[in-house]
This record gives C-alpha cells, sequence and structure tokens, in this order.
C-alpha cells in the first residue's frame, strides 16, 4: 500500500510548437509524459517517439528534433525552451519549470517541428575563412608556437559548437538585417589570434567589413548571457571593432 | 555604400560634431542660468559671431544630424527587441537607446522648427530667443515635452558615447565596458541636470521681460 503510493506515477506536461514543414504554419499540440528521475528535454522527445499520444489521448505523429553528442559539445539540439534558447540534451526536467514550453529557433528555417536549419551559420564559417590553411605541395615545417598565456583564451573561443543561441538571443539577427551574428565574429578572433592564422588575418577581417558584417552589432550583449559554452563574445566583437577599424585606416592609408 | 563604411560614419557623426554641438548647447543655455538674459543673449550672439557661420552650421549640425537622424532610423526598425526574453540591463540600454533616438528625433525637429527655423524666417531675431523659450517652458504640456525631450537626447547622448567606445575598439574587455557604463551614466545625469536646471530658468519673469522690451523695439522700428 504505502509503497504505491511512494510511487504513484507524476506526469510531466509538454506543449510543444510544432509545424509539418518548411512551409505549413505552426500549430501547438500538447503532451502528458511520466515523469522519470533524472529525464531530460531529449528523453522526453524519445519517449514521444516511442509511444507518440498527446495529451487528448490522440494517437499523432511523433515529434521531429535534431540531436547527435547528448552531452552538450556538437549544438544540434538547440531550441527553445521556457522561452529561452538553449540545448534540449542539457535541459533536466527536475530543472524546468512545468508546464514545459518547448518551441523551434525561430531565427532559422524551420525545417519540420524542432528541426531547423543552421546552414547560415556554416556558410558564415565559409565566408570569414574560420580556418588555418596549412596545406601545400610541399612540407611547410612547424609554425610559430603560440604563448601559453594566449592559448588559454583562444582555447575558450574554440569551444564554440555553432549552436545558434547566441543568434537567436540578438535583436540585430532578424528578417530585416542580414548580420552575420556573434559567433563567426568571435571565430575569426580565435583564427587571428593563430600565430600561422594571423597570416590570413586581412582576408577575415575585410570579409567582416562586407555587407552584412560585424557592424551589424547594435551592443545589446545579449549573445555573451546566452551562449551555453560562456564564450566572451563581446571582448571577441570589441577586439574585432579594433581590428576591423584599424585595417581600415591602413587601408585608406595604404600602409 | 558598403554597410561598414555607412556605420562607421554614422557612429563617429553621432560624437563628432553632434555630441560636441550638443554639449556646446548645454553650455549655451547655462549662461541663463549664470547671466540672466543678457548672459543667454551674449552667448548666442558670440555663437553667431563665428567666422563662416552658415557652413560651421550646415556641415556641423544640419548635415550630420540629417545622416545620423535618418539612418538611425533605419537602424531603429532593423532591431527586434526581446526584452521579454533577455531582460537585462545592456539589452534595456540597447533598446532605450532605439527609444530615445526615435523620441530625440520628433523633439529636435519640433525644438529646431520653434527656435533656429523662425529665425531664419525672420520672425524672431537672435536676441529673441530667450523670450521665445520663456513663452514655451510656461506651458505646463510644452514644459513636459522638452523635459521628456531632454531626458531621452541626453541618454541618447550619454549611452551612444557608451557604444561608440566599443564599436570603435576603445573599450575591449568586460571591465573595461563597466567603467565606462558608469562613466557615462555619470555623464547623464550631468548633461539632464544642467539643461533641465538652464529649462526651469527660462521660465524666469526676467526672461518675459525681456521678450517684452525686444517685442517693444520692433514695434517701434
Ligand atoms: C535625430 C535623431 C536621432 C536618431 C533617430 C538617432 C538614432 C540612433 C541609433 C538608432 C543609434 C544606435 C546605433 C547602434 O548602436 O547600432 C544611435 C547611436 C548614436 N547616436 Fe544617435 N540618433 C539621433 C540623434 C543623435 C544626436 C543628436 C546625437 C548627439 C548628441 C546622437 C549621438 C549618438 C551616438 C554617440 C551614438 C553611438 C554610436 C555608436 O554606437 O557607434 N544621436 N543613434
Ligand atoms: S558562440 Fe556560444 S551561443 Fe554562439 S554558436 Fe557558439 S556556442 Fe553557441
Ligand atoms: S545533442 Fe549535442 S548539444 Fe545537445
Amino acid at each position: 500500500m504505502m509503497a504505491e503510493i511512494a510511487a504513484a506515477p507524476k506526469n510531466v506536461k509538454f506543449i510543444i510548437t510544432r509545424q509539418d514543414d518548411q512551409q505549413s504554419t505552426p500549430y501547438v499540440e500538447e503532451f502528458s509524459l511520466p515523469y522519470r528521475p533524472g529525464m531530460n528535454v531529449i528523453s522526453a522527445l524519445m519517449e514521444i517517439q516511442r509511444n507518440p499520444v498527446n495529451a487528448m489521448g490522440d494517437h499523432t505523429v511523433p515529434v521531429c528534433w535534431d540531436s547527435n553528442c547528448l552531452e552538450e559539445v556538437c549544438g544540434a539540439c538547440s531550441m527553445v525552451i521556457n522561452g529561452k534558447p538553449r540545448q534540449a540534451c542539457a535541459a533536466l526536467i527536475d530543472n524546468l519549470e512545468q508546464p514545459v514550453r518547448i518551441e523551434p529557433m525561430k531565427t532559422f528555417p524551420v525545417v519540420r517541428d524542432l528541426v531547423i536549419d543552421r546552414t547560415r551559420m556554416f556558410n558564415a564559417l565559409k565566408k570569414v575563412k574560420a580556418w588555418i590553411p596549412i596545406d601545400g605541395t610541399y612540407d611547410l615545417g612547424p609554425g610559430p608556437r603560440m604563448p601559453e598565456k594566449k592559448r588559454q583564451w583562444a582555447y575558450e573561443l574554440s569551444k564554440c559548437m555553432t549552436c545558434g543561441v547566441c543568434l537567436e538571443a540578438c535583436p540585430n539577427v532578424n528578417e530585416k538585417t542580414n548580420f552575420i551574428g556573434p559567433a563567426a565574429i568571435s571565430q575569426v578572433r580565435l583564427f587571428n589570434a593563430h600565430p600561422t592564422g594571423e597570416m590570413n588575418s586581412d582576408d577575415r577581417l575585410e570579409a567582416l567589413m562586407e555587407d552584412g558584417g560585424i557592424d551589424g552589432c547594435g551592443n545589446s550583449q545579449n549573445c555573451v548571457r546566452a551562449c551555453p559554452k560562456g564564450i566572451p563574445l563581446t571582448t571577441s566583437i570589441a577586439e574585432i571593432n579594433k581590428q576591423t577599424t584599424k585595417h581600415m585606416f591602413k587601408r585608406w592609408l595604404g600602409v | 555604400m558598403r554597410g561598414f563604411y555607412s556605420r562607421k560614419i554614422h557612429s563617429l557623426l553621432g560624437v563628432i560634431p553632434l555630441g560636441g554641438f550638443f554639449l556646446e548647447h548645454m553650455l549655451t543655455n547655462f549662461s541663463a542660468v549664470e547671466g540672466g538674459p543678457s548672459g543667454f543673449n551674449d552667448s548666442v550672439l558670440w555663437l553667431n559671431s563665428l567666422p563662416l557661420v552658415f557652413f560651421l552650421e550646415l556641415f556641423g549640425i544640419w548635415l550630420p544630424l540629417l545622416y545620423h537622424g535618418v539612418f538611425g532610423l533605419y537602424i531603429a526598425y532593423q532591431s527586434k527587441p526581446n526584452l521579454n526574453r533577455y531582460n537585462l540591463e545592456r539589452n534595456w540600454r540597447y533598446t532605450l537607446q532605439r527609444v530615445t533616438g526615435i523620441i530625440t528625433f520628433i523633439f529636435v525637429v519640433w525644438h529646431v522648427f520653434e527656435t533656429r527655423f523662425q529665425v531664419a524666417l525672420g520672425n524672431v531675431k537672435h536676441e529673441e530667443l530667450g523670450g521665445v523659450m520663456h513663452d514655451i517652458v510656461t506651458q505646463p504640456l510644452l514644459l513636459a515635452f522638452y523635459t521628456i525631450g531632454i531626458i531621452s537626447a541626453s541618454f541618447h547622448f550619454a549611452n551612444g558615447l557608451w557604444s561608440f567606445l566599443i564599436s570603435w575598439g576603445v573599450t575591449v574587455g568586460p571591465r573595461a565596458q563597466k567603467v565606462s557604463s558608469f562613466l557615462c551614466l555619470g555623464l547623464f545625469v550631468l548633461v539632464t541636470f544642467m539643461f533641465l536646471i538652464s529649462l526651469v530658468t527660462f521660465r524666469d519673469s526676467e526672461f518675459q521681460s525681456a521678450a517684452a522690451i525686444a517685442q517693444t523695439l520692433k514695434a517701434m522700428i
């Protein structure tokens, strides 16, 4: 008797914004799932996949989502949970207010339900050349060494997982602008700080001085508060403001 | 023009010359507090005695104001405020920078129409501006409108300076940006205070008599 009362099933309510494809209008569907210790938003979505029945008891199509690593390093599972963009795999139900409201990050094209298309972020990385070109037809030998102190802060920047949360948090990333967003700007700082990457720093700065570049920042500074990796995005933006400003004057003066 | 350069110009014009003129305007007005109608008049006349004053006004005020103001409205239009999601101090300042920009735009158009534009039309002489201001700020509704305009413009200038320092890469780290926040907050309070004292001073009846004397002089001539 006692044991039965203690184990009385507790339910968790989910309110999920769904969308059948890129063109169709979003709608809301509610789910009520049995509570399990340690459950998170991804495990809840898996539960719906196993037993696709909504809160009304009707059979429905399982909710689609995206995820890979399940440990907050790949950035694939970003969605808006209780009003804040974050990683679903790191969103423990125990720490969330209920009912749990889940929506896709609408700053990006919604592919289906909670699946979004982050192509613009990868295009941004290509645009700013967020890599270090070392391939050649012969061995170039070892590059210059990186000072340890610099390596330490550069490592923090390298933690970016292109999750898109900083773009979702930014009031200047929207349909009316083509602002590239904080993540790519911070990557320019990372690769410009690298002793070998520095050799191509002008290319990266010039990419950010094109349309949709760093001038789109309006200093709301939401990004630095929203980034799940604690990347000092506003320091990166200010530093790249400094580098692009210097580059602008150098180009004018022909130095 | 490419976005980067047009934005850099917008940012620069906000401080030089517009921010500079704003502070100069503050000091001119404050001469009404220190020297009464004659002190204020002396300041106005001194300004108008500057060499090439027409070009100073054109390139130091009108054109920069037009560019910064109109482009600023466009920047404000492009923003999608999200205070409901991020109820944070910096996000508030970002949003207020845009809101105060719009208020400042309306206020400046109104204020210029009432003062400088009337001088240009020949309806008012420079020496009569103290009296014009007196007539404006003795009406409660206009006094309230001017007070809001002043607070908005002062916030926009001071917080704009904070964001200018970031946009040009002067304040890079979090500590620098925090210190500059406090300095700009201090500037906001100081500038608002100075403008508001001057505004209240224009309510003084001695500005009315100055206006009346000017009127009679005009009538006599
Ligand atoms: C006339 C109407 C005005 C409008 C609509 C307007 C609009 C704006 C907007 C939207 C911004 C934000 C730019 C950004 O952060 O990305 C801005 C910045 C700024 N404004 Fe204005 N503004 C106006 C007048 C003024 C005046 C009169 C001053 C000088 C007292 C001024 C000084 C500044 C400064 C210093 C900045 C910061 C520039 C930067 O962030 O780099 N503005 N303005
Ligand atoms: S900077 Fe942070 S919030 Fe932005 S994409 Fe990278 S990890 Fe995500
Ligand atoms: S699944 Fe990789 S971050 Fe959540």
